[in-house]
């Protein structure tokens, strides 16, 4: 393990008292200028940085009303300071939602506004100086934008919003986080983030149906490029290969195949996640969206789905059909595009599946929300859906389900701590300290209902808990797929 | 007419200028500035009627602040409530003759601006008390609330120490609504008092006062939870795609 302590698990939630600089040294590593050149930016620190990076400020504000008023409105009413994971873990007060948007809205002043101009000791007004592009460095790549200091500011100040102005303004610059940029370019190139090619991809499919087979008897078919399917199912490249992932995949096929739907992956869209939005770039998110259009139209289906991923389906739900629509082509009787839950859930209301919950009776579970489906997106037809159909979900599957303490569930739920582009090697110490109180609510869950498992349904959350739940003392495959479940429990054979 | 009057009567003619040409050219601008893409904070009405809720309790209720923290809630909730009594208050100075509602809240009013300090000091005691209210409190944090407060003090100064001839302070500001310019009375309180009020309407349009207005364009609280039935236009053509390629 690295050179630091994992934080003690506390009964009870604390606010810790500040101790300044403490994180300051955690960065990840930067993108080499191939990567950055290859998506768009420049593969170095250009010269004139500080004026580049100033009218690029200058334009992002000019094009995003949410940017304006966040950094107009905020009052210092300190309400956001004791709500992000990361304070919390680390107690830097940097990692304070207000403290990180205020490393952004110093400058801002500086050079947008009249106060900061003439009198800028008085409003905090300060220079983007190589120390404050340092701060940016750091402190803008530990928010995982997971948009929980939003929902408690008066104003519904977006801590996320600034931090990918300010991720777009570094790269604009030439500093490009390279963890982000290298997986951006590979989706772009090779249609996933792994950089999986077709063929690499037809045989790990094959591998699934051989084991799926080999399990239960009945042949489940994972097709690719399947022209004429019905429905595209776009899910995250994890899926394919990582534990618990590739669980939840097997499900969506078992679901898939009992509910008699006809699907296919595309290899030219393998991804869901959409790592352009992580690093604030329109444009690159719109490449990558662009791809799930070309997808849908090359391959003639009627449908999209998304697979269980938390800002794929963010991306997915809110912004897929402004970057890549008007989606006229499919068929208007099925929103888009659909979550893998909500068409379980569907089946589920009209009996289409068969469900034996005591198959997972080894297990007492609970769920993590993942933060861009809880406060960024929506599931079915009513509000707070994305809270009740994974629950549903869940519980159409298994006897045993608790849920965690209300201050870390549904909207006030608390990252895993590897969201928005940080789950990476590089920030092992940001991403275990990050998940602190999520691991204080499992652990409260643990103790008060005997809790085993905690299902997620988002591919950066099980990557995430499989690498920090062993520093908390828990084993890796504590976190489960909330597919995996449903996969355990669906009865196959005898259907048609 | 004194040299002070033409110097009271030449700041409040400013004073509501700049407040109300600087509030203008903000909410315009607030307003003209694209909304890229759709981002309300969910869960989120699904309806327009939904968001007109939502915003509703936050601006009477503050309805997210009362979530995030009781303390803050109450103080700040408090003075917001009471700087919205005294401010009706304050209409029959401008009224003539006094709308009969504005009479209704006057008694009540009286009480307002003890509240009203009570509260600010609340929130300004937070800002020494709490180490992380504390890290984030520029100078011009305490300087806002020590410059409300100021005003309070004034003005309760007026009603229990030291009255002053509300009767020509009327006819003075009724003066400048007609154009019909009045002495302004001389009392030391009573221009401290308006200073500091021609001072807040000043940098009102160039601080962090902008969260009145600020609150009703804030795209995580008004936007409706509806992109899969009403696809939001793009604000801008994917022709920044092969630009971005390029550079
Ligand atoms: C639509 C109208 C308004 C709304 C919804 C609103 C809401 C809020 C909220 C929720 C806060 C944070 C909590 C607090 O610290 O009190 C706040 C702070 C503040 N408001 Fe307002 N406000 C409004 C109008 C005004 C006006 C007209 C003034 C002006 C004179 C004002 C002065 C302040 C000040 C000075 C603070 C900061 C208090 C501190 O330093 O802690 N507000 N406002
Ligand atoms: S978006 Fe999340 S990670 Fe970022 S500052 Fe807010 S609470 Fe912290
Ligand atoms: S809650 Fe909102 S207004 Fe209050 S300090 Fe945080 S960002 Fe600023």
């Amino acid at each position: 393990m690295a050179d630091f302590d994992t934080p003690a698990l506390k009964p009870y939630p604390v606010i810790p008292p500040i101790e300044i600089g403490v994180m300051a040294h955690s960065k990840p590593y930067v993108a080499k200028p191939e990567i950055q050149q290859k998506i768009g930016f420049p593969g170095e620190l250009v010269d004139n940085w500080q004026q580049v990076a100033i009218d690029k400020m200058g334009e992002l504000v000019d094009n995003s009303r949410a940017l304006r008023v966040f950094l107009d409105s905020c009052v210092k009413c300190g309400a956001c300071t004791d709500k992000c994971h990361y304070y919390l873990g680390t107690s830097d007060p940097n990692n304070m939602p207000v403290a990180r948007q205020d490393l952004f809205r110093s400058v801002y002043r500086r050079h947008y506004t009249l106060a900061g101009k003439y009198f800028p000791g008085l409003v905090g007004a300060r220079e983007l100086d190589q120390e404050m592009l340092d701060d940016w460095y750091s402190y803008f790549h530990q928010c995982s934008q997971c948009r929980r200091c939003s929902v408690y500011c008066p104003y519904g100040i977006d801590t996320a919003e600034i931090s990918m102005a300010a991720r777009e303004i570094m790269d604009t610059i030439g500093i490009g986080q390279k963890y982000c940029n290298e997986i951006i370019g590979k989706a772009q190139t090779i249609g996933n983030n792994l950089g999986l090619p077709q063929p690499a991809l037809l045989d790990t499919l094959e591998g699934l149906e051989e084991d799926i087979e080999e399990e239960t008897g009945v042949t489940v078919r994972l097709p690719l490029d399947q022209h004429g399917a019905d429905i595209l199912l776009v899910t995250p490249s994890a899926d394919f290969f990582a534990e618990p992932h590739v669980d939840g995949l097997i499900g969506y096929a078992k679901v898939f195949h009992q509910a008699g739907l006809s699907w296919t992956i595309s290899s030219h869209a393998s991804e869901a996640a959409n790592f352009g939005m992580f690093i604030g770039s329109y444009d690159n998110m719109q490449i990558l969206a662009q791809r799930i259009r070309e997808a849908a139209l090359e391959l003639g289906v009627k449908r999209i789905v998304f697979g269980e991923c938390g800002h794929a389906w963010r991306v997915a739900y809110n912004f897929l059909n402004t970057l890549a629509g008007p989606f006229d082509f499919l068929d208007p009787n099925y929103p888009l595009p659909q979550h893998i839950c909500e068409v379980t859930y569907d089946l589920l209301q009209r009996n289409a599946l068969r469900m034996d919950k005591s198959a997972n009776d080894d297990k007492v579970l609970t769920f993590h929300d993942s933060c861009n489906v809880a406060r960024a997106s929506r599931m079915g037809d009513f509000e707070g859906g994305q809270f009740v159909i994974p629950r549903a979900v869940i519980q159409a599957s298994c006897n045993h389900f608790y849920d965690m303490p209300a201050h870390a569930t549904k909207e006030a739920t608390f990252c895993c701590g590897g969201g928005g582009g940080l789950l990476t090697d590089d920030l092992v110490e940001l991403r275990v300290k990050g998940s602190l109180p999520r691991m204080e609510a499992l652990k409260q869950a643990v103790d008060d209902y005997g809790v085993t498992h905690m299902a997620a349904i988002c591919a950066i959350c099980k990557s995430q808990f499989s690498k920090i739940l062993p520093y908390y003392g828990f084993e890796m495959d504590q976190v489960v797929s909330v597919h995996q479940l449903v996969s355990n429990a669906i009865q196959l054979g005898g259907e048609h | 007419m004194s040299l002070l009057t033409i110097a009271f009567t030449l700041l409040f003619y400013c004073a509501t200028a700049l407040l109300i040409i600087g509030l203008a050219v903000r909410i315009r601008l607030y307003a003209k500035t694209p909304v890229p893409l759709r981002i309300p904070t969910t869960p989120a009405p699904l309806t327009g009627a939904g968001v007109v809720g939502r915003m509703f309790f936050e601006v009477t209720l503050f309805r997210s602040l009362f979530k995030a923290s009781k303390w803050t809630w109450i103080f700040g909730w408090l003075f917001h409530a009471a700087l919205l009594l005294v401010l009706l208050r304050h209409l029959r100075y401008f009224t003539d003759p006094v709308w009969s509602w504005v009479v209704l809240v006057q008694p009540l009013g009286a009480y307002g601006a003890f509240v009203m300090l009570a509260g600010l000091g609340g929130l300004w005691a937070r800002r020494f008390l709490v180490d992380r209210v504390r890290y984030i409190s520029a100078p011009s944090d305490h300087l806002m609330l020590a410059l409300l407060i100021a005003i309070g003090a004034t003005g309760l100064g007026m009603k229990y120490v030291a009255a002053t001839d509300i009767v020509a302070l009327k006819a003075f500001f009724l003066g400048l609504m007609y154009f019909d310019w009045q002495p302004i009375p001389t009392d030391v309180m009573l221009l401290l008092h308006l200073s500091l009020v021609a001072v807040l309407m000043i940098i009102f349009p160039f601080s962090k006062l902008l969260h009145a207005p600020g609150v009703f364009f804030s795209p995580t609280r008004n936007q409706i939870d509806n992109p899969r039935e009403k696809r939001h236009l793009p604000t801008r053509n994917a022709h920044s795609i092969s630009q971005a390629k390029q550079t």
